[in-house]
């Protein structure tokens, strides 16, 4: 398993180093102008020789691959450069937000595996029932449905309408610290619309998992044997059901991260995905080249993690033939 | 009910909702003589009624309309993004599977690396360096969405080559060009086809997320996106409906392209009835 790790791992590294390489391309190939991104509003009253030495410093007039490279250098040491939007080293500005988007994504996956398990079960349980049909109806719904939509109708019900929810942050915005009970009250809604965006796939994969599972040899061995129906579905039918799917939660990294990015914008949730915007809208390369790289590596990450996982739970996988 | 007669109706509903989108996108502009831009602020933030079956908006625009023409903004934009990112992505995945060996090797790396980054924010990086404009929603849309395309049609290459004719044409002497496009491209195309169908809803949200952001098309174009983002302080304000209507236009399309391409794909690959797809 761990020479499957590493193997994986050195397999990566070269993606990551195209990616970083191909951010470092566009970005030369786009008009955006470094040195009017880091001096803002203050290039236009800025004399050209300020400029030019501004531009000197940067390194702008280099090409794009020596940049990139000294970039690489810097960044292998944890030097991912200086935030131009929010006057801060941007391994700082990741940091601190890291934590928070990290909460939020672990306790929406979680509750979007929890229901899209017992709801895949009982849809499952009898294929083309009315409940099968308005599970999987549903799903197919909320799948097509954007996620910011959701959001802001969310916060429409449960914070206008109902009152019983903050509407968004991560706290009151009376209150100087960061406690537990704030922090529990305020990520109930972003955490439970991104939970609900990922739940239809992850219903819809189990649903079909178990309904396959209950077709077959086991299973029906197992009825044949006077096992109790709990015991049969649970035992057998979820069990070799589920299997494809838990391969299948370390690829939905990308849709994750997508989900989050939306979630914490509507919510202004301090994560790492309401910086991106941040940095996007006012083109803070460093931050925007950074967040990339890390994006990409969650991504990987999460691939290892999947073929992992099938290994763990497939006793038939040896991590010698993968 | 039936199995096959429900299918039937959800494909028959799937086909009416489709062609009501079309010939809504095509045919309101020109036959209604309103203005969507036409601001009257005596009438603003009135909820739905029969003379604005949608409401209308901060500024007294009616909902219904702006919706259409946000539609047909969105869905331009999609299509295109569509149409650029499935030519890409056959022509990858078809030199790949055609040439093989180190090339195809190399090919399905790229993809692997472009599928590594999660696409909104790899079209958020374009975006941002590019803005503003419609292009770079358009490039950075289908830049993100020709990978499964690739993977498609290199596949049905791959396993169109084993095949006999190809041989017997091969044999006969047909130059390699003329197997490509005599032989080879007509039996991927409706493999491409499909997949570009199939494209068009997830272009259209990619570019109304882009859009909500603050980061898509010029807030004059009226995307669906532009639409919901722009009724956030009404939604603050506690109007519901310019936030509701402009996504029931995104989630209607795409359960209809997606209920159509799905009886489409039952045909050209009967055999994969059961394989789920999403």
């Amino acid at each position: 398993m761990a020479r499957l790790a590493g193997r994986r791992l050195l397999f990566a590294a070269p993606i990551l180093l195209v990616v970083t390489f191909g951010v470092f391309a566009i970005a030369a190939a786009s008009p955006f102008d470094p040195v009017k991104a880091y001096a803002g509003t203050a290039a236009l009253g800025a004399d050209a020789e300020t400029l030019e030495r501004l531009r000197d410093n940067l390194g702008v007039d280099q090409p794009f691959t020596s940049r990139w490279w000294h970039w690489l250098t810097s960044a292998v040491t944890g030097d991912f450069g200086q935030s131009s939007v929010l006057r801060q080293p941007v391994a700082e500005v990741i940091g601190e937000r890291l934590v928070w988007s990290s909460l939020l994504c672990a306790v929406a996956f979680l509750v979007a595996v929890l229901t899209g398990t017992v709801l895949g079960v009982l849809a499952g349980r009898r294929p083309g029932s009315l409940l099968d049909r308005v599970v999987t109806s549903a799903a197919y719904s909320l799948e097509a449905a954007p996620v910011f939509w959701l959001a802001l109708l969310a916060v429409w019900l449960f914070a206008l309408q109902l009152g019983v929810l903050p509407a968004g942050g991560l706290t009151d915005t009376a209150s100087e610290q960061v406690t537990f009970r704030q922090v529990a009250s305020h990520i109930v809604l972003p955490a439970g619309v991104l939970a609900v965006s990922q739940l239809p796939w992850f219903t819809l994969y189990v649903r079909q998992g178990v309904s396959d599972a209950l077709a077959e040899d086991p299973v029906r061995g197992a009825r044949a044997r006077g096992l109790s129906e709990s015991t049969v579905l649970l035992g057998h039918a979820l069990r070799s059901g589920l299997l494809p799917v838990l391969t299948l939660v370390g690829s939905r990294v990308p849709e994750l991260i997508t989900g989050a990015l939306l979630v914490e914008s509507v919510f202004s949730w301090p994560g790492i995905a309401a910086a991106t915007v941040e940095a996007a809208t006012a083109v803070d390369f460093p931050l925007l080249a950074a967040l990339t790289t890390l994006a990409t590596a969650a991504v990987l990450l999460g691939n290892l993690l999947a073929d992992l996982l099938y290994g763990l739970f497939d006793p038939r996988v040896k991590f010698s033939d993968m | 009910m039936s199995r096959r007669s429900t299918r039937t109706v959800r494909v028959r509903i799937s086909a009416a909702l489709v062609a009501a989108t079309v010939l809504a996108v095509l045919l309101v502009p020109p036959l209604v003589q309103l203005d969507q831009q036409a601001v009257d602020l005596s009438s603003k933030l009135l909820s739905p009624s029969w003379s604005h079956p949608f409401g209308t908006d901060d500024l007294g625009r009616d909902l219904f309309l702006r919706c259409v023409y946000g539609l047909r903004v969105s869905l331009l934009v999609g299509a295109a993004a569509a149409l650029t990112a499935t030519v890409i992505g056959t022509a990858i995945g078809a030199i790949a599977g055609a040439l093989g060996g180190r090339a195809d090797r190399a090919l399905m790396r790229l993809v692997d690396t472009f599928s590594s980054v999660p696409h909104l924010l790899l079209g958020i990086f374009i975006v941002a360096m590019f803005r503003p404009g419609v292009w770079p929603v358009i490039v950075s849309v289908a830049l993100t969405h020709w990978l499964s395309t690739a993977r498609i049609v290199r596949a049905e290459v791959l396993s169109l080559r084993a095949r006999p004719y190809i041989d017997a044409a091969i044999s006969g002497g047909a130059s390699r060009w003329r197997v490509a496009v005599r032989h080879l491209l007509p039996a991927v195309l409706p493999q491409a086809a499909l997949a570009a169908v199939l494209m068009v809803p997830h272009a259209m949200w990619h570019e109304s997320a882009l859009s909500f952001l603050g980061l898509g098309l010029p807030t004059h174009l009226a995307s669906l996106g532009n639409l919901i983002q722009g009724a956030r302080g009404s939604l603050l304000a506690g109007q519901w409906w310019p936030t509701l209507f402009p996504g029931l236009f995104i989630i209607v399309p795409t359960l209809a392209i997606a209920g159509l391409a799905g009886a489409w794909r039952e045909r050209i690959n009967p055999r994969r009835r059961s394989e789920l797809m999403l």
